[in-house]
């Protein structure tokens, strides 16, 4: 196999702008791991199944691992590091906190972004479409009740 | 990592080039040119995953991303064509008034996870063939036509000769699917959709969808399409005849869950026997029928 050139991909994440010459079978989770630093964005099972790199692309949540950098130019890239303001924590963070939403913490940057992503379009879900909503990342630790409590919380708290 | 079976060496894509198309025509020449050595990544969320476990090593991918012009739904006279680039998660609200916008989602709940939902799509979907994919099912329900662009030209293909065996459909290399054509339902058309998977988001390990007409008299127009049994999407035919001028009881509708049951040598894997399915399209067909009716 020959070597493949790396292409310049000018990606926007969390409001920066970020340059970057990647191979095309860079994934966007490597990338913005390796190529922008942003380590938040955890990597699990690198298949589509864990959700442990889920991220906002133009405000909806995506899996990071199967996408690719070169594909996300012109794209608004959200990452868990955009949630909290200096040292003020997102709602949804804070919520998570309190609720005691995470254990070993891996999978927290991929719940906190696909609730982000979700609450924004759902301000005030039902539980059985959050309970769904949230059936789509894995959490080994909390059995998922804390989570649903947190999310649950954070939804009354952006509401207002 | 000891290489074996799912077992890769890296959870990498092996290297490929990469074309951006920037219109339907440049697509369809990138694929006349590559021919078996490309792909097409439409939204990816079956064909990254094979990538990254070098299931699948496409020398080329032709992102279609970029292609406003196949993200469109249109209602054409009684046909709801669908642009090849209508991500899952459109479909989540009705997109006609009448039982197929109804219908579609039904079905769109149960496509993956939402994150999949945003990024996966109609036409990808279609193409991927997998025997257990919502809209393959649905698209053989109803008989849908799926129409394709190839450097020579393009062609309608009916979904009953689209879907060939597991992940394997009539369109060849140098042709893109490009929209599928959905007869609409008559408005008084009842439907069912059930399914069943071990966890939520899950491919189903079978599924069944149903369309019948049944106002205050025997059933007309009966159809039922299950996933998940057989190599590709089928058509239970001898259910639906069976079911043709029955009243829409309990009764005749068990004998035709039955008869779908036997219809198929049903498919046994590591997942579930093959009795095991068929006992799950008895089930399945029943409670998509009685759905119909009860709703």
């Amino acid at each position: 196999m020959t070597e493949r050139t790396r292409v310049e991909v000018e990606l926007t994440v969390n409001g920066r702008s970020h340059r970057v010459r990647v191979e095309p079978r860079r994934t966007l989770a490597d990338a913005l791991r390796d190529d922008c630093g942003l380590t938040g964005t955890h990597l699990g099972c690198e298949h589509g199944v864990c959700g442990a790199c889920t991220i906002l692309a133009d405000g909806e949540p995506v899996r990071s691992c199967l996408m690719f950098a070169v594909q996300c130019e012109g794209m608004d890239l959200r990452t868990v590091e955009d949630l909290a303001d200096g040292d003020r924590l997102h709602p949804i963070q804070q919520a998570f906190w309190e609720n005691h939403g995470l254990q070993c913490g891996f999978c927290t940057p991929g719940f906190l972004m696909l609730s982000a992503g979700y609450l924004a379009q759902n301000p005030d879900p039902d539980e059985e479409e959050l309970r769904a909503v949230l059936s789509s990342n894995l959490c080994r630790c909390t059995g998922y009740q804390n989570i649903l409590k947190a999310v649950r919380q954070a939804a009354e708290v952006m509401r207002g | 990592m000891a290489p074996g079976y799912y077992t890769p060496a890296f959870m990498k894509p092996a290297p490929f080039d990469y074309h951006q198309a920037r219109s339907v025509a440049e697509a369809v020449a990138h694929l006349g040119e590559y021919g078996y050595e490309a792909k097409i990544l439409a939204g990816g969320q079956s064909l990254v995953p094979a990538m990254n476990f070098r299931l699948a090593r496409p020398a080329v991918l032709v992102d279609i991303n970029p292609l406003d012009e196949l993200d469109y739904l249109e209602e054409d006279g009684d046909t709801l064509r669908i642009g090849a680039m209508v991500r899952h998660v459109t479909f989540e609200r009705p997109v006609t008034e009448g039982p197929t916008g109804r219908l579609l989602a039904m079905a769109a709940h149960h496509v993956g996870h939402l994150p999949i939902r945003v990024r996966g799509t109609f036409g990808g979907s279609l193409a991927h063939a997998d025997p257990a994919a919502e809209w393959c099912v649905i698209a053989l329900l109803l008989d849908a036509e799926l129409a394709t662009r190839s450097p020579s030209g393009g062609r309608d293909i009916p979904a009953a000769d689209f879907f060939q065996t597991v992940f394997t459909t009539a369109l060849e290399p140098e042709e893109l699917l490009v929209e599928a054509r959905l007869p609409n339902l008559a408005p008084h058309t009842r439907i069912g959709f059930q399914q069943f998977s071990r966890r939520a988001g899950d491919f189903a390990l079978t599924m069944a969808a149903v369309a019948l007409e049944a106002d205050d008299g025997p059933v007309a127009n009966a159809r039922i399409a299950l996933g998940g049994v057989s190599d590709r999407p089928v058509r239970a035919g001898e259910a639906e005849q069976a079911l043709e001028g029955q009243p829409a009881t309990d009764e005749s509708f068990r004998a035709a869950a039955e008869i779908a049951a036997q219809e198929f040598d049903a498919i046994g894997d590591i997942h579930g026997s093959a009795d095991y399915r068929r006992d799950l399209v008895r089930a399945l067909t029943r409670r998509a029928l009685e759905q119909a009716i009860s709703t």
